[in-house]
C-alpha cells in the first residue's frame, strides 16, 4: 500500500460521508415538509372551526340558546333566529335522503346483478358524471326548467289529489309556486343519488361471491339474494353511504338557494317557499350591514358546520369499519 | 303441490317486479343526466358566439360577453390549484409513506375526509374571516385561498391512494441500490403513481371550477375587466348566479352560455381524468 493510494481512498470515503450526510439531511428536510403539510390539514379544519366560533361569538352571547328556538329573522330590529333555517334545511335533506335512497340502491343492485357487462361501465360512468356537475348548474335547471314544470303540472294535480284529505291538504297545499321545499328536495335528491349509487355498488362489490352462489344454489332469485344476502351483509357501508349523501344534501348551497324561495318563516305546507342554513348565508351575508346581522350568518355557519361534521363523522366510522373487514 | 307451485311463482313474480323497479330505477338516474345536459345545450348552444369569448360583462338590458368573467375563472382556478396540489402532494406523501403505520396519519386521514365533503360555504366563510375582514375588502386572492382549501383534501386523498397501491417491492429496489427514501418517493413512487396523482389533480380542477358558494364572499364580483388579484374578480359561476336570478333577458341567455361552458369543462376534465385510470382497472 502506497501512501498515494491511501489519500486516494480516505478522500473517496471522505466525499462518500458527504454525500450521505447530504442525502440524510434533504432527506430530512423532505420528510419535515411532507409532514408539517399533513399537520396543516388538522389545523385547516381547527382553523375552519376557531373563525367560525369566533365570528359567532356577538350573536350567540346576545341570543343565547333562544337563537335555536327563534323563528324571527329581522334584519331591521336585529332579532335573528335560526329556527328556520334549521327546520328548512332538515327537512328538505330528510326528503332528499328517502328519495335517493331506494333508487340508489336500485340502481347499485341494477349495476351489479342485471346489466349487461359492456354497459355496466359507460352506465356506471354516466350515473357519477351526475356527481361531476356544479351545483350551480343544477340550480340554473332547477330555477327555470324544473320549477316552472312541478308549477304548471304536478303541484296543481298534488294539490287538488289531496284536497281536504285532512293531513294531506295541508302538507300540499297551494298555491303551486314552482319553487319551495320539495322542489329542493326534489334537487337534493338527484345531487346526492350519484355519491349514495357509487358507495352501494362498491360496497355490494365487496360480498364474497361464495355467499351469493350458495344463495343461488339452493334457489333464491335475485331479489332474494339482494335482500337477504347482499344487503344485510353491506348494511354498514349503505348507512356509511347515506350519512355521507346526507351530509351532502344539508351544506349543498347553489342549487338550493335557486329554488327554495328564500322566506324565512315555517310553513306546513311542502309547495311553500322556504330556506335553509346555506341558502340564508348565501343569499344575505354580502348584504348583511351591523355586525350583529354578519355574526348571526356566521352562527347559521357554525350550526350547519357542527351539524354536518356529526354526520360525516359517522359516515367515515360506518365506511371505516366496512374498510377494515374487508382488509381483513 | 299446488300450494308449492303458487309459493315459486310469488317469489318469481316479487322477483320480477322489484328487478323492473332496480331497472327503472338506472333508467331516472341516467334520465336526469340527459334532461340536465339536454336543456343545458337547448338553451346554452343559442348563446355561443365569438362576443362571449371576447367582450365583458354587459349592464343590464346590453349585449356583451363573459370575457372577464371567465378570465377571472381561470386565473383564481390556477392559483387555487398551483398553492393547493403541492400541500395535498406533500401531505398525501406523508401518510402514503413515512407515517402509513402512524397515529397521525389515520387522524389526518378522518380530518381529511371530513374536509373532502364539508360544505363549500363554510369555506368561504372561513376566509371571509381570516382574510377578507382583517384586509378590509374582498379580493381575488382571497378567493383563491379559498379555493386552494377545496384543492386540498381532493388531492390528499388521491396521492396517499394511489401511492399505496404502488407495489413495495418497487421501493425496495430502490433502496437497495443506495437511494435515499426521498429519492425513492420522487423517482420511484410517484412516478409508478403519477396517472393517478394526475387523475386527483384533474377532479379537484373540476371540482373548483364549478365552486360558487367560497366565491360569493371572498372574490365577490366584477362587472369590469380586472388583474388586480387584490381587487374583487369575476368568476363564471358568481357571475351565471348574479345573471340568472336577474330579470334581464341578456343577462338569463349569457347566464346559460356560461352554464353550458362551464359544464361541459367540467364533465370534459372528469371524462379525462377517469380514462386515466381506467385503463389501469381493466388492465
Amino acid at each position: 500500500m502506497t501512501a498515494v493510494s491511501e489519500a486516494a481512498t480516505s478522500s473517496a470515503m471522505r466525499a462518500r460521508e458527504a454525500t450521505v450526510r447530504r442525502f440524510a439531511l434533504t432527506d430530512m428536510v423532505f420528510r419535515a415538509a411532507t409532514r408539517a403539510s399533513a399537520i396543516l390539514v388538522l389545523v385547516l379544519l381547527g382553523g375552519v372551526a376557531i373563525s367560525l366560533i369566533a365570528g359567532s361569538w356577538e350573536a350567540l352571547s346576545k341570543f343565547g340558546i333562544s337563537f335555536l328556538t327563534t323563528e324571527s329573522w329581522n334584519p331591521v330590529t336585529e332579532n335573528f333566529g335560526a329556527l328556520a333555517p334549521i327546520y328548512g334545511t332538515i327537512v328538505t335533506s330528510t326528503i332528499a335522503i328517502v328519495i335517493a335512497v331506494p333508487i340508489g340502491i336500485g340502481i347499485a343492485v341494477f349495476l351489479t346483478e342485471l346489466c349487461p357487462r359492456p354497459l355496466r361501465r359507460p352506465i356506471g360512468i354516466a350515473v357519477e358524471l351526475l356527481a361531476g356537475i356544479p351545483s350551480i348548474i343544477y340550480g340554473i335547471w332547477g330555477l327555470f326548467v324544473f320549477a316552472p314544470f312541478l308549477q304548471t303540472t304536478i303541484q296543481p294535480f298534488v294539490i287538488w289529489l289531496f284536497k281536504g284529505i285532512p293531513g294531506l291538504d295541508s302538507l300540499f297545499a297551494g298555491p303551486p309556486y314552482g319553487i319551495g321545499l320539495l322542489t329542493s328536495s326534489l334537487i337534493l335528491a338527484i345531487m346526492v343519488l350519484p355519491f349514495i349509487t357509487s358507495i352501494t355498488k362498491d360496497v355490494f362489490d365487496t360480498v364474497p361471491a361464495v355467499l351469493k352462489e350458495s344463495a343461488y344454489g339452493i334457489g333464491c332469485t335475485t331479489w332474494e339474494v339482494t335482500r337477504r344476502v347482499t344487503i344485510p351483509y353491506t348494511r354498514v357501508g349503505i348507512m356509511g353511504g347515506v350519512m355521507l349523501g346526507l351530509g351532502r344534501a344539508l351544506g349543498e348551497t347553489m342549487a338550493v338557494t335557486f329554488v327554495i324561495g328564500n322566506a324565512h318563516r315555517i310553513s306546513a305546507s311542502l309547495f311553500a317557499p322556504g330556506t335553509t342554513i346555506s341558502a340564508t348565508i348565501a343569499n344575505e351575508f354580502t348584504e348583511a350591514d351591523g355586525n350583529l346581522y354578519a355574526s348571526s350568518l356566521v352562527s347559521l355557519g357554525l350550526i350547519l358546520f357542527i351539524i354536518t361534521f356529526i354526520i360525516l363523522a359517522i359516515a367515515r366510522y360506518m365506511l371505516l369499519r366496512i374498510d377494515s373487514r374487508t382488509g381483513a | 303441490m299446488s300450494v308449492a307451485m303458487s309459493l315459486h311463482q310469488r317469489r318469481k313474480r316479487k322477483n320480477g317486479v322489484m328487478m323492473a323497479l332496480c331497472v327503472i330505477a338506472a333508467g331516472i338516474g341516467l334520465a336526469w343526466l340527459a334532461l340536465i345536459l339536454g336543456a343545458l345545450i337547448y338553451k346554452g348552444v343559442s348563446g355561443i358566439s365569438p362576443s362571449v369569448f371576447t367582450e365583458m360583462t354587459p349592464p343590464p338590458g346590453d349585449a356583451g360577453g363573459l370575457l372577464n368573467a371567465i378570465y377571472g375563472s381561470i386565473v383564481m382556478t390556477v392559483i387555487g390549484i398551483v398553492v393547493g396540489t403541492p400541500i395535498g402532494v406533500l401531505a398525501g406523501t406523508y401518510m402514503a409513506e413515512y407515517g402509513r403505520f402512524s397515529k397521525l396519519t389515520t387522524v389526518v386521514r378522518f380530518i381529511n375526509d371530513i374536509l373532502l365533503s364539508a360544505p363549500s360555504i363554510i369555506i368561504g366563510l372561513f376566509v371571509y374571516e381570516l382574510m377578507v375582514r382583517p384586509m378590509g375588502h374582498f379580493s381575488a386572492i382571497a378567493g383563491a385561498v379559498a379555493l386552494s382549501i377545496l384543492v386540498i383534501p381532493v388531492v390528499v386523498r388521491t396521492t396517499e391512494d394511489m401511492l399505496n397501491l404502488v407495489p413495495n417491492a418497487l421501493r425496495e429496489a430502490g433502496t437497495a441500490i443506495g437511494a435515499p427514501r426521498w429519492v425513492v418517493i420522487r423517482s420511484v413512487a410517484y412516478r409508478a403513481a403519477l396517472s393517478g396523482m394526475v387523475t386527483g389533480i384533474l377532479l379537484a380542477i373540476a371540482r373548483i371550477s364549478g365552486e360558487t358558494a367560497p366565491l360569493l364572499f371572498t372574490a365577490l364580483n366584477n362587472q369590469f375587466w380586472s388583474s388586480n388579484l387584490n381587487a374583487p374578480m369575476a368568476s363564471l359561476p358568481v357571475t351565471i348566479f348574479q345573471f340568472a336570478l336577474s330579470p334581464y333577458e341578456e343577462w338569463q341567455q349569457l347566464a346559460w352560455t356560461g352554464a353550458l361552458i362551464i359544464t361541459l369543462t367540467v364533465l370534459g376534465l372528469s371524462v379525462i381524468a377517469r380514462s386515466l385510470t381506467g385503463r389501469r382497472e381493466d388492465r
